[in-house]
């Protein structure tokens, strides 16, 4: 199979999470999306890892789910912090820092 | 041993003064009696160290005392060091003199005051000030006392403060001195730089080297000093307003001593004037300036102290004028000086004492007829009347005309000028001071009925006689035989034969009699032949109405210094918080204008920045692919 | 010994002391605070005293490597100069502790804290005028900013966040300049054999004349600021107005002879040929910043401001001292940074008493003091005294020495100069009269007289005032050596006077 075919479905992972982000307000789907195009990544990354024949693609693939990992905690704690606030999980109403 | 006495002088009254300021209340029951002993105690040490310079030869009587390395800084060195030489004692026993009995009449003068305590405390201050002055061996040194007297000055013309006008007055007295001081500090400036020296000493040993233009230029500054400190044109404005002080102020310090402090400096500083003729020729003319100046304002004060302020204003004017004659003037200026210090100080005394008995009313036209209320004061003001005007044999008689002889012996225009403004002013001053021993003692009574004319204590009546006395007596001992010539001859080198003679003695005491004569006569027909009115008339000359208010000095003043400084401060105040501090938060507000503008760049929508993310990125790659193409 | 460590160690030993004392109790870290300021005073007084004050060199030196990659050092030392300000800083601790003993309070911040700053800032006080590596010497110069800058913002009075903020970035702003030029002669230091910090060494280097210039001016402007000179002056009067009066000293007591202090150890020593240059330049700065700031202080309606004018007028003579090159001039400019230090000490003292008792700054809400409040208006009277530099007084022999040793080199600088003598009589009798004389004004009848405290804090200082006035030479001979050093190592010499010249020729 070809290798390329990886790469067409990574690109359009991650494009559909691209939009996700821009174009929902749920935080919880944008999460989702962010996620989503994090994995992309890592698809990616381990396409070429297969491609190349060496392992560093996969090493930095281990390296992202490790810094997503992270990222959810921290992210998450925080939706949770700010639904909790303002009963709302809405992106656009999250806009204290503007004033 | 005898080298180590000149500092007492100074120290004892200094100590009298620091007792009574830090003493505070506790010293108010004997703080007087204190501080007249210290004065009286500094007027012993100057007598005994005047027996003993007259028992050395004359060119041997200098006394030089180095007290310690006072500035020294590369080759700026001064040291605190006096020197009392023939000159300095001279003024050491008129100022202490002087000084212990305006002590001994303040006792008396001040005793209601609840502050007399605080007021001797000033007097001691300046004395020892006064003392600093005369007897400082370099031109900082002088500069030390020269400003102490200006501050005393300050305080005890502003002695009465609660009252504004008062501490107004101290305040524009003291302004005007610094100006004048300012002067000083340039000509010890030049000298510096031109001669390498501040001392009396050093400079008289080198000022054959220097230029005559850099001469030229201390000479200016230091009369710019004396102006300042002596009342003279043009810085004269704060003599008469000085008159706040109690009137014991005004004897001592706004008649006898500080006042003559320009002439001490110009006669000390005799080597620099005699090598720099155009600034000699300045003395003399602003001393003939001032000496007319004075003249006409007394003519038309009504206050009978300030007419006595216009009357110094105007006798300092004869001395500078002797000073700016050179050699020849020297030694009678100082004369002037010393029995101006006794008839001056004597007549403030006297009026003094006619407002302790008159409830402390000044307006000479509020007194008339006091002779009989008061025999004492009237005879010794009489007897200083007597000296000012010059009628023969009294003080003024010797020290006046020979100022008169010697400005006409300068020869040519300048000598006809300078004399016939020396005569004219003779004629004035009789005029005057006729009109206010008229209008005192004189004439009919024109007082209220709640004022009691009464003779003053022995303690203040004491010290005017004695200094009556003096006024009689002085002139004659200092003449007879050249006495005071001959003893200030190591100081000033006067020239040994005599300048042509344009006049003679005689012709001169005779011309200046006859327009004193001319003087008194006009003013006994005008005020002792005719009514005086109560209320200053109004109906009267623009001439008079001008000298009235001095000659316009205050306008002049305000209208070229006060007002277009004030529109200058009020000008630069401005301009700093528009301009400068304008600029500083111009750029202030340029930051934050610019914050302002980027802020709107962020919308608060997490969206429309994953927005700018992915375009960016989009962005970035299609750059990249573009430029590897 | 290493004296200078010692002292730097002990106010901030002090501060971790005050730091430990409970909150509540602002007496006890009062006391603590003070103890330790007298004791860093005596211990500078003991260091002092082996000054050997005819050895030009550093002396009391200590050098540790701090940062090695860069060839940073912590290295101390002090000359004359720097010995003197030292001095002068610790000896105003303990007497603006004393004097302001109720400042901390009311403050944002509790008592505690206000004495740990001031413990903290009197450390590198020292620090910075005994520092001998210029990047030690930028650190404590930025450093200093801090805690002056919670002492205005945290404990002034009126607009003071607005004051601090702005004497801040005006200072960030002057350091930061100064910051690339030492950056720049970091880099040229590589390139003349071997990265250094060190003062001695930079003033070996060779550069032209376009670069020593612009090296200059980033130094001078930062220094000018701190100053402050003339046009860079508008932080001080807000700062000074809104601080509390004792922070006010050391404001303009001490950290603003950092300006002139730098002027004399950096400019002078490091850009001798640019100093050349920009004389003409700075004396004009100089003589207007004396005009300048007289006229502004005769216009000032509040006592506090009007001060800081009075100094920014002072500053201007100090300037004019360094520059004219002269031994006169020099040391007359460094006895008067110690001098101005005490009398603008009294002024602000006393100043800051009669505003609190009164509670109001406006000169106009005063009168009468003179007979309501003898020895607090007396001692305003005695400091307005020493400000218009009365002889006598020690301000007089530093003010005289300056414009004598301008006038050798530069008559029209010091003739302009002493016009500054007639207007310090003009901003000084004007408040003292409508502040102590004339009638007691309504609101003035039950104001207190200085109590014991307050007389024995302004004690010491009336007492450096006459004393230095009459016997100034303890200061002086420290200070000339240093100072003809500095002028030959600038290239200048004095001139000679007039008559000599000619026999010369």
């Amino acid at each position: 199979m070809n290798a390329a075919n990886y790469l067409y479905v990574s690109a359009l992972l991650f494009t559909i999470g691209a939009i996700g982000v821009v174009v929902r307000r749920n935080a919880i789907v944008v999460f989702m999306c962010v996620e989503l195009m994090l994995n992309a990544a890592n698809l990616s990354f381990v396409t070429f890892a297969r491609i190349n024949g060496n392992l560093e693609g996969q090493v930095v693939a281990f390296f992202t789910m490790v810094v997503a990992a992270c990222e959810v905690v921290v992210g998450l704690a925080i939706i949770v912090t700010i639904y909790r606030s303002r009963r709302s999980a809405s992106v656009d109403d999250a806009s204290l820092l503007k004033r | 041993m005898i080298s180590n006495l000149p500092i007492y002088l100074i120290a004892l009254p200094l100590f009298g003064s620091a007792v009574l300021l830090l003493g505070g209340r506790k010293t108010d029951r004997w703080g007087h009696i204190f501080a007249t002993l210290m004065s009286a105690a500094s007027f012993g040490v100057g007598a005994y160290l005047l027996t003993i310079m007259l028992s050395k030869s004359n060119s041997e009587r200098a006394i030089t005392q180095k007290l310690f390395e006072w500035i020294s800084v590369g080759t700026f060195k001064v040291n605190a060091g006096l020197l009392l030489d023939q000159l300095s004692i001279c003024f050491v026993l008129l100022i202490t003199g002087v000084g212990t009995l305006i002590h001994i009449y303040s006792i008396a003068y001040m005793s209601h005051d609840h502050d007399r305590r605080r007021f001797f405390a000033y007097l001691n201050f300046f004395i020892a000030a006064m003392l600093l002055l005369v007897l400082g061996d370099s031109y900082l040194n002088l500069y030390v006392g020269w400003e102490g007297v200006g501050l005393a000055s300050y305080l005890l013309i502003g002695f009465w403060n609660q009252k504004p006008t008062y501490a107004t007055a101290a305040k524009k007295a003291f302004i005007a001195n610094r100006v004048g001081d300012m002067g000083l500090s340039l000509a010890i400036m030049i000298a510096f730089a031109t001669l390498g020296t501040v001392s009396f000493a050093g400079v008289k040993e080198h000022v054959g080297q220097a230029s005559t233009g850099a001469l030229t230029a201390i000479g200016i500054m230091l009369l710019v000093a004396a102006t300042g400190k002596s009342a003279q044109f043009p810085l004269q404005a704060w003599l008469g307003d000085a008159m706040a002080g109690p009137t014991p102020v005004s004897a001592l310090i706004h008649a006898a001593t500080m006042v003559t402090a320009g002439v001490y400096l110009i006669t000390r500083s005799n080597f620099i004037f005699d090598a720099a003729p155009t600034a000699q020729l300045a003395v003399a003319i602003i001393g003939a300036i001032t000496l007319l100046f004075g003249a006409v304002i007394g003519m038309a004060k009504d206050d009978i102290k300030k007419a006595l302020a216009a009357s110094t204003m105007s006798q300092i004017g004869y001395m500078i004028l002797g000073a700016g004659l050179g050699p020849a003037g020297y030694a009678f200026a100082i004369m002037h000086l010393l029995t101006h210090g006794f008839f001056k100080a004597g007549m403030f005394l006297g009026a003094g004492s006619v407002m302790h008995g008159m409830n402390d009313e000044v307006n000479m036209r509020r007194y008339g007829g006091l002779r009989k209320f008061m025999p004492i004061t009237f005879a010794t003001f009489g007897l200083g009347y007597l000296a000012i005007i010059g009628v023969p044999p009294f003080a003024g008689f010797y020290s006046k005309d020979k100022i008169i002889e010697v400005a006409f012996n300068t020869g040519g225009i300048k000598g006809i000028t300078l004399g016939s403004a020396a005569l004219l002013g003779a004629a004035i001053t009789a005029f005057y001071m006729t009109r206010v021993v008229i209008l005192t003692f004189a004439g009919a009574k024109r007082w209220d009925e709640k004022a009691h004319p009464h003779e003053s204590p022995f303690l203040m009546w004491g010290p005017m006689v004695l200094l009556a006395l003096g006024s009689v007596s002085s002139g004659f001992l200092f003449t007879h035989g050249d006495a005071l010539r001959n003893w200030l001859a190591p100081v000033v080198e006067p020239v040994a034969v005599h300048e042509a003679e344009v006049l003679s003695p005689a012709i001169v005491s005779i011309l200046a009699l006859v327009l004193v004569a001319i003087g008194v006569g006009l003013a006994i027909v005008k005020y002792l032949l005719s009514d005086v009115p109560e209320v200053a008339p109004k109906d009267v000359t623009v001439f008079t109405r001008i000298a009235r208010r001095d000659l316009l000095q205050d306008q002049f003043n305000e209208a070229v210094f006060m007002r277009p400084g004030q529109a200058l401060t009020r000008g630069l105040l401005t301009a700093d918080r528009s301009v400068i501090d304008g600029a500083v938060r111009a750029i202030a507000r340029m930051a934050v204008g610019s914050g302002n503008i980027l802020r709107t760049t962020q919308t608060g929508f997490v969206r429309s920045y994953a927005m700018w993310i992915v375009l960016g990125a989009i962005g970035l790659v299609a750059a990249i692919w573009m430029v590897t193409l | 010994m290493n004296w200078l460590t010692m002292l730097m160690l002990l106010p901030l030993v002090g501060a971790g002391v005050v730091a430990t004392l409970p909150k509540s109790n602002s007496a006890i870290a009062r006391n603590a605070a003070l103890a330790t300021t007298i004791i860093v005073a005596g211990a500078t007084i003991a260091m002092a005293i082996q000054f050997q004050r005819d050895n030009v060199d550093m002396q009391f030196t200590e050098s540790y490597s701090w940062i090695p990659t860069f060839g940073i050092k912590y290295a101390v030392g002090v000359d004359a100069i720097a010995l003197v300000l030292i001095l002068l800083s610790v000896l105003l601790a303990p007497i603006v502790i004393l004097a302001g003993w109720n400042e901390a309070l009311g403050g944002r911040w509790s008592a505690k804290t206000f004495y740990i700053l001031i413990l903290v800032l009197e450390t590198m006080m020292i620090g910075v005028f005994a520092a001998t590596d210029v990047f030690l010497f930028y650190v404590f110069f930025e450093a200093m900013l801090v805690p002056v800058y919670f002492l205005i913002g945290g404990y002034g009075t009126g607009q003071r966040s607005a004051a601090a903020v702005k004497f801040l970035l005006y200072s960030l702003f002057g350091g930061l300049l100064m910051l690339v030029s030492i950056i720049a002669l970091y880099v040229l230091s590589g390139e003349q054999g071997g990265h250094t910090f060190d003062t001695a060494a930079l003033s070996h280097l060779k550069m032209s004349s376009m670069t020593q210039n612009l090296f200059f001016l980033g130094f001078f402007i930062a220094f000018a600021i701190k100053a402050p000179v003339w046009p860079f002056h508008t932080w001080l009067p807000d700062a000074a107005a809104a601080a509390t009066p004792g922070t006010s000293v050391l404001l303009l007591g001490v950290l603003d002879k950092v300006g002139t202090f730098g002027m004399i150890r950096y400019c002078l020593t490091l850009f001798p040929d640019a100093t050349k240059t920009f004389t003409p330049v700075i004396l004009v700065l100089a003589v207007i910043s004396i005009i300048y700031g007289a006229f502004l202080a005769i216009g000032q309606t509040d006592l506090k401001r009007l001060i800081a004018f009075t100094s920014i007028s002072h500053f201007g003579f100090i300037t004019m001292g360094i520059f004219a090159m002269t031994s006169q001039g020099h040391s007359g400019a460094t006895l008067y940074m110690f001098n101005h230090g005490f009398s603008t000490a009294a002024l602000f003292l006393v100043a800051g008493w009669m505003i609190s008792r009164r509670g109001s700054s406006k000169i106009a809400d005063f009168g009468g003091l003179q007979r309501v409040t003898p020895v607090m208006a007396w001692m305003f009277f005695f400091a307005g005294m020493s400000s218009l530099a009365l002889p006598g007084l020690s301000s007089f022999v530093s003010e005289f020495l300056v414009l004598v040793g301008t006038y050798t080199r530069y008559p029209v600088a010091a003739v302009i100069g002493t016009l500054g003598i007639v207007m310090a009589a003009l901003y000084i009798l004007i408040p003292i009269q409508r502040a102590l004389h004339g009638p007691v004004m309504p609101g003035n009848e039950a104001l207190s007289d200085l109590n014991l405290r307050e007389k024995i804090a302004i004690a010491p200082v009336v007492a450096v005032i006459v004393g230095l006035g009459f016997y100034p030479s303890p200061l002086l001979n420290v200070i000339n050596p240093g100072a003809v050093h500095t002028i030959s190592q600038a290239g200048y010499s004095d001139p000679l006077p007039q008559i000599d010249a000619k026999v010369g020729k």
